[in-house]
């Protein structure tokens, strides 16, 4: 029994051990200051919002490699655009759809513009980090997935998901689950293969590739052509970066994106009370057995005379 | 049962009747009436008809949910993925039930032995709290058959809900280990009680460790939702704070509020020692609630000052906050201390009701209505109203029923 537990011991030592050495290149992330930031070589994909007409080529791509519900509405009808939930809101991504394209009147656009809604795919995802029962990763491909067999379905992840992307199967009794897009890990981002979407979109609206070679691309596009683009990449920095990128001739905030949303992870606002975790664990018990200490003196002098 | 008992009806105060044989636990359970004089008391009950309508209504649409699923209950939003039962049940009622470790604290800890008298009442009215609101959890969770999934099947430790349902799981039985010695007289088993009494300062720490983190952690929920909750109810560093602090109040005046309908509703079953302490510790809670309100209103003005968000008070927005703020914490700090300092009973039990719903103000705007101020207000189902009124009516019938057995509110005779 002993031998096992020092075997086992030893084995976790060298796991720990062959752990630390693989990040040992990045002394930051010993340090332990530095967010994840990411995989190195994680994939991504670039939107070019300019180029989007609005087929939605792309949800029908995504709804048959997902194996997704026939949805209310064909693929080819239009009037979806127009559809408003609550609030006067576009559609959003839902248990039936992991990708949704919304359309924007531009005032002094000849156009309007069409912007495809899915997850992001961050590189510290908020719905990763709120999650008490790990049911979330994130692969070294980029992609953030979702385990329902573990899932309690307390829906945190989708209080924490600052674009309001995971939905949840309320309808069903038996097995509700989160629904969100997986960038189609299982069929193809893990065998080097873009995403159904991409593959599918007849304008090559989407950039398929590594994460940091999309950014080189965004930004050399960018200044080429600085008419017409805004200078931002969406998705660059925002919450500590996303896996999918977005370029635009319209400012974002106009088109539906959140440009409030800072460009730390999530997890950084949560810090500062995971911090005083431990530190409540073991200062508490201490001060305040001094406290009963303190305030029973009295009792305990009293005590002492009587035994004297 | 007041009425009766003017008519010089006796209830159970300890294991003997007067004619010195036992009571057996089913008389125990039967207050001591026969069964038909007890169904009697039931029907004659005008607040047991409102129970029984709330039942007519409530538990099919209790059982349609678990049937059907949220999505008949609830309006399946993806936008506001938590609505009542989490908003009223999980994160008003548990600090509502904070009074559980303040009452340990004050007795155990601090030595405040004077407090004895309304020490059990404390715990109880925490113990229930808790329990219900892991019933209103129940009711929200997607797949509640999942509940110890984070316990024993998969960990995600780094995760703030992580420490909530560990804390909630073993405050639990911290408060179930503290009322042990009530149910062990109530029972007869002397030995329990002994059992506790040697333990009891440990339980009382763990106690205020567990609450401690995770009343704070179910404010530091919140901190996921940094740009979707309102930022005069947020605050990424003081979160936890607010919602701690708060707690502290919001059991104490929680406990006047449970007193003060003991007094009135169930004087039949309290004894000399707690009726004719009642208003002196009424004013002693008073006394420790507004230490704690003050501090609470400072803290809340910290918060505003160091995310520099004075500019959302003068908003709609603002007057909302400012309302909050004035009936739910400045008003009870103000009838608190006066209260004090004239010796006034009924006007701190008026600051008891407002802080209470101070507290509930607070926790449902962070929670539901200033959370997504960006979006749109969403509000609940008819349905999902339904269950949470049947769900607290639940805990208002469990906690009656234990009020009127177990040595709460009056003193165990003990055998000679």
């Amino acid at each position: 029994m002993k031998m096992l537990n020092r075997r086992s011991f030893l084995k976790g030592g060298l796991a720990g051990g062959a752990a630390i050495a693989a990040v040992g290149t990045s002394k930051q992330a010993l340090a332990g200051t530095q967010s994840f930031g990411g995989y190195p070589d994680s994939m991504g994909v670039l939107v070019d919002l300019t180029k989007c007409v609005g087929c939605r080529t792309c949800e029908a791509a995504c709804n048959k490699e997902q194996g997704l519900p026939e949805p209310d509405k064909p693929f080819d009808d239009p009037s979806v655009f127009d559809e408003r939930r609550e609030g006067g809101l576009p559609r959003r991504t839902s248990e039936k759809a992991y990708t949704v394209v919304q359309k924007y009147d531009v005032p002094g656009r000849e156009h309007p513009l069409f912007r495809k809604v899915q997850c992001n795919h961050c590189n510290e995802p908020a719905c990763l980090t709120s999650c008490f029962v790990n049911a979330y990763r994130k692969t070294p491909e980029g992609a953030v997935m979702y385990d329902p067999t573990v899932c309690v379905g307390c829906r945190t992840c989708m209080v924490a998901c600052p674009f309001y992307i995971p939905a949840y199967s309320y309808s069903s009794a038996t097995n509700p689950v989160v629904k969100k897009c997986i960038m189609c890990y299982e069929t193809r981002l893990k065998f080097g293969r873009p995403p159904a979407c991409v593959e599918a979109c007849p304008q090559e609206v989407m950039t398929f590739g590594k994460r940091k070679d999309l950014l080189k691309l965004a930004h050399q596009r960018i200044s080429e052509k600085p008419e017409a683009y805004v200078d931002h990449v969406y998705g660059e920095t925002e919450v500590g970066g996303t896996a999918w990128l977005y370029m635009s001739d319209v400012p974002f905030d106009q088109i539906g994106y959140d440009t409030h949303l800072g460009t730390q992870p999530i997890i950084n606002y949560v810090k500062e009370f995971l911090a005083i975790v431990p530190m409540v664990l073991t200062i508490w018990p201490a001060l305040f057995t001094g406290f009963h200490l303190l305030s029973n003196r009295k009792d305990a002098a009293k005590n002492e005379q009587n035994n004297s | 049962m007041n009425s009766l008992k003017s008519q010089g009806f006796a209830p159970v105060v300890s294991d003997l009747k007067k004619d010195g044989s036992e009571w057996t636990v089913k008389e125990k359970i039967m207050l001591g009436l026969s069964p038909k004089e007890y169904m009697a008391v039931q029907l004659r009950n005008p607040f047991n008809w409102v129970l029984w309508a709330i039942y007519a209504v409530g538990l099919p649409i209790l059982v349609g949910r678990f049937i059907f699923g949220l999505g008949w209950v609830t309006h399946s939003s993806y936008d506001y993925p938590w609505g009542l039962f989490l908003g009223w049940g999980l994160f008003t009622m548990v600090p509502l039930s904070a009074s559980g470790f303040m009452m340990g604290t004050t007795v155990e800890l601090f030595g405040r032995k004077d407090f004895k008298p309304i020490e059990r009442l404390g715990l109880l009215n925490g113990l229930l709290g808790y329990l219900f609101a892991v019933m209103f959890l129940q009711v929200d969770l997607g797949q509640p058959w999942r509940l110890i999934y984070p316990m024993f099947v998969s960990l995600g430790p780094a995760a703030v809900l992580f420490l909530v349902a560990w804390h909630v799981a073993t405050y639990l039985s911290c408060q179930v280990a503290e009322l042990v010695p009530a149910f062990g007289e109530w029972m007869g088993f002397p030995r329990a009680k002994k059992f506790i009494k040697s333990i009891v300062l440990g339980l009382t720490i763990a106690g205020i460790i567990l609450s401690t983190l995770h009343q704070g952690a179910l404010g530091a929920l919140f901190t996921y939702a940094p740009g979707k909750v309102h930022p005069l109810w947020y605050s990424s560093p003081f979160q936890w704070l607010h919602f701690f602090v708060s707690a502290v109040f919001a059991g104490l005046s929680m406990l006047i509020v449970v007193s003060t309908f003991t007094k009135w509703f169930m004087r039949w079953r309290c004894d000399e020692n707690y009726l004719g302490n009642l208003s002196k510790l009424t004013l002693g809670l008073a006394k420790g609630a507004s230490l704690a309100l003050i501090t609470y209103l400072v803290i809340k003005i910290i918060g505003i000052a160091h995310d520099n968000n004075w500019q959302y008070l003068l908003s709609g927005w603002g007057a909302w906050f400012l309302f909050e703020m004035v009936v739910g914490v400045i008003l009870p700090l103000v009838f608190y201390t006066t209260a004090v300092r004239n010796g006034n009973a009924s006007l701190a039990r008026l600051g008891a009701f407002m802080a209470v719903f101070g507290l509930a103000l607070n926790r449902l705007n962070t929670a539901l209505i200033a959370f997504n101020w960006k979006l749109y207000q969403e509000l609940p189902h008819w349905r999902e109203l339904v269950i949470v009124i049947t769900v607290y009516a639940t805990y208002i019938v469990v906690y009656r029923a234990v009020l009127a057995r177990m040595p709460i509110l009056y003193t165990w005779k003990e055998k000679k």
